[in-house]
């Protein structure tokens, strides 16, 4: 989805604000959120990190960028569990109110309808260690120049906005892999070969940009789906 | 009064709870009364990942690869392997690449779609890390950002930003600080910081190494 978690390349963010010596939870209620997220995993209301990514990018908006990590993760935990029907949004937010909270907060968790969201069905539950899977030989070698999909989808993807329609070089293979675009929509795990691909950084940012410079680059792992022989190049 | 009570007394402490703190206490006491949470849950996690995980993994790898050119070789050509003797937990490192910085070439780690990170060797990532001022410039102007950020490089000196996108994690060799001769592997992992090792820092033997350990 061409979601705000999308950041790659995009203005305004201004400077690095670099806490040093931050602690690793904040506060308390981060510690509890990650505990959250991991009850609600085991809870069956997310099946895989690639949906409990997803759940993550369906948040408001406005709350990702506000919120920060943990408020994302509260918000795609609460999204999960309201999805599989484990609590009601009205149920938490009446607790939320009970607590002293005020009903007019922005809420990051914005759950479809149960039964809604897309093909959620059959989710895969691996009890495998890794995402690591066979799959038959893949298309490309190392060195083979590659064009990335030009295509704007409505649910989860790993190819980032700023590298689609751009022009790659293949430098490592993965071999296979699960594919999330089919896994966090529980389309099941379709495992794809998987590629390191370099990106000069005048084909991301342009020619005449500023960005570009001869000895930058940006280096993507992309799953053969998102890739095709880039023949004007190989002519 | 036990662990529990603490973190709550705690949070009663603070005149002004966030909204995402009581939504977070509401959706805890839900969970709990449903059985779907342990009240043990929270504290599990901060004495696992505020406590146990931390960058000291990461830079003990770094430090044996500064003393070890086997091991280094090892590292860079395969870390899965290279690491498994250790058994490290804490997850994010089931497919790790070690990418290394030299004179001539710099490397950095991101991961723009969302916040992966191999927390196992770097522990769980400071907030920066995932906030959208390093997640969206550091693709876009590597050279401009670490300036910024006080890591000023030559025009010279190549830059390859390794942005996440799959579960590929990626960690950065930094290069061994001058004048660190002679010292032991404890010594050079303590010199050894969390930014180092995703490429937004330079190390120095800094005034720690003159000290007695």
């Amino acid at each position: 989805m061409d979601g705000i978690h999308d950041l790659g390349g995009k203005h305004g963010y201004g400077k690095v604000d670099r806490q040093a010596g931050a602690p690793t939870f904040a506060a308390i209620w981060e510690a509890k959120v990650f505990a959250i997220m991991m009850a609600t995993g085991a809870a069956g209301a997310w099946k895989n990190s690639d949906q409990f990514r997803h759940f993550v990018e369906k948040i408001e908006p406005a709350a990702y960028l506000s919120h920060g990590y943990y408020g994302r993760w509260l918000g795609g935990a609460e999204t999960a569990l309201v999805e599989a029907g484990l609590i009601e949004s009205e149920q938490l937010s009446a607790r939320v109110e009970q607590l002293g909270g005020s009903g007019g907060d922005l809420i990051a968790a914005r759950p479809q309808l149960r039964g809604q969201s897309i093909n959620r069905e059959t989710p895969s539950v691996s009890r495998a260690r890794t995402a690591q899977r066979d799959v038959d030989a893949g298309l490309f070698s190392v060195g083979d120049a590659v064009l990335t999909s030009s295509e704007v989808k409505p649910g989860h993807t790993r190819l980032p906005a700023y590298a689609r329609n751009k022009v790659g070089e293949i430098v490592t293979i993965h071999g296979g892999w699960v594919y999330p675009d089919s896994n966090a929509h529980g389309l099941g795990e379709q495992p794809k070969q998987l590629y390191t691909v370099k990106f000069a950084s005048s084909e991301l940012w342009g020619e005449t940009s500023q960005y570009a410079e001869a000895n930058v680059s940006v280096y993507l792992d992309l799953f053969e789906p998102y890739l095709q022989s880039d023949s004007v190049n190989e002519c | 009064m036990n662990d529990d009570q603490k973190h709550h007394d705690h949070d009663h402490d603070h005149e002004e709870k966030s909204p995402q703190a009581i939504r977070t206490e509401a959706l805890e006491s839900l969970l709990i009364e449903k059985g779907l949470l342990s009240e043990h849950a929270v504290d599990d996690v901060i004495a696992n990942y505020a406590q146990r995980v931390g960058p000291m993994n990461g830079a003990l790898l770094v430090a044996r690869a500064w003393t070890d050119a086997e091991f280094k070789q090892r590292l860079l050509s395969n870390a899965t392997q290279a690491i498994a003797e250790y058994d490290f937990q804490g997850g994010q490192v089931d497919h790790l690449v070690v990418v290394e910085n030299t004179p001539e070439r710099h490397n950095a780690v991101v991961c723009t779609l969302c916040s992966c990170y191999p927390w196992a060797v770097l522990g769980l990532p400071p907030k920066w890390y995932k906030d959208p001022a390093y997640r969206s410039r550091i693709v876009r102007e590597p050279r401009a950002l670490l300036a910024e950020m006080g890591l000023p490089l030559d025009k010279k000196i190549e830059i390859r930003v390794w942005d996440s996108s799959a579960e590929v994690r990626y960690m950065v060799l930094p290069m061994r600080p001058a004048h660190t001769e002679g010292m032991t592997q404890d010594e050079l992992a303590a010199l050894v910081s969390r930014d180092s090792m995703i490429g937004v820092e330079v190390l120095e033997a800094s005034s720690r190494a003159g000290q007695p350990s």
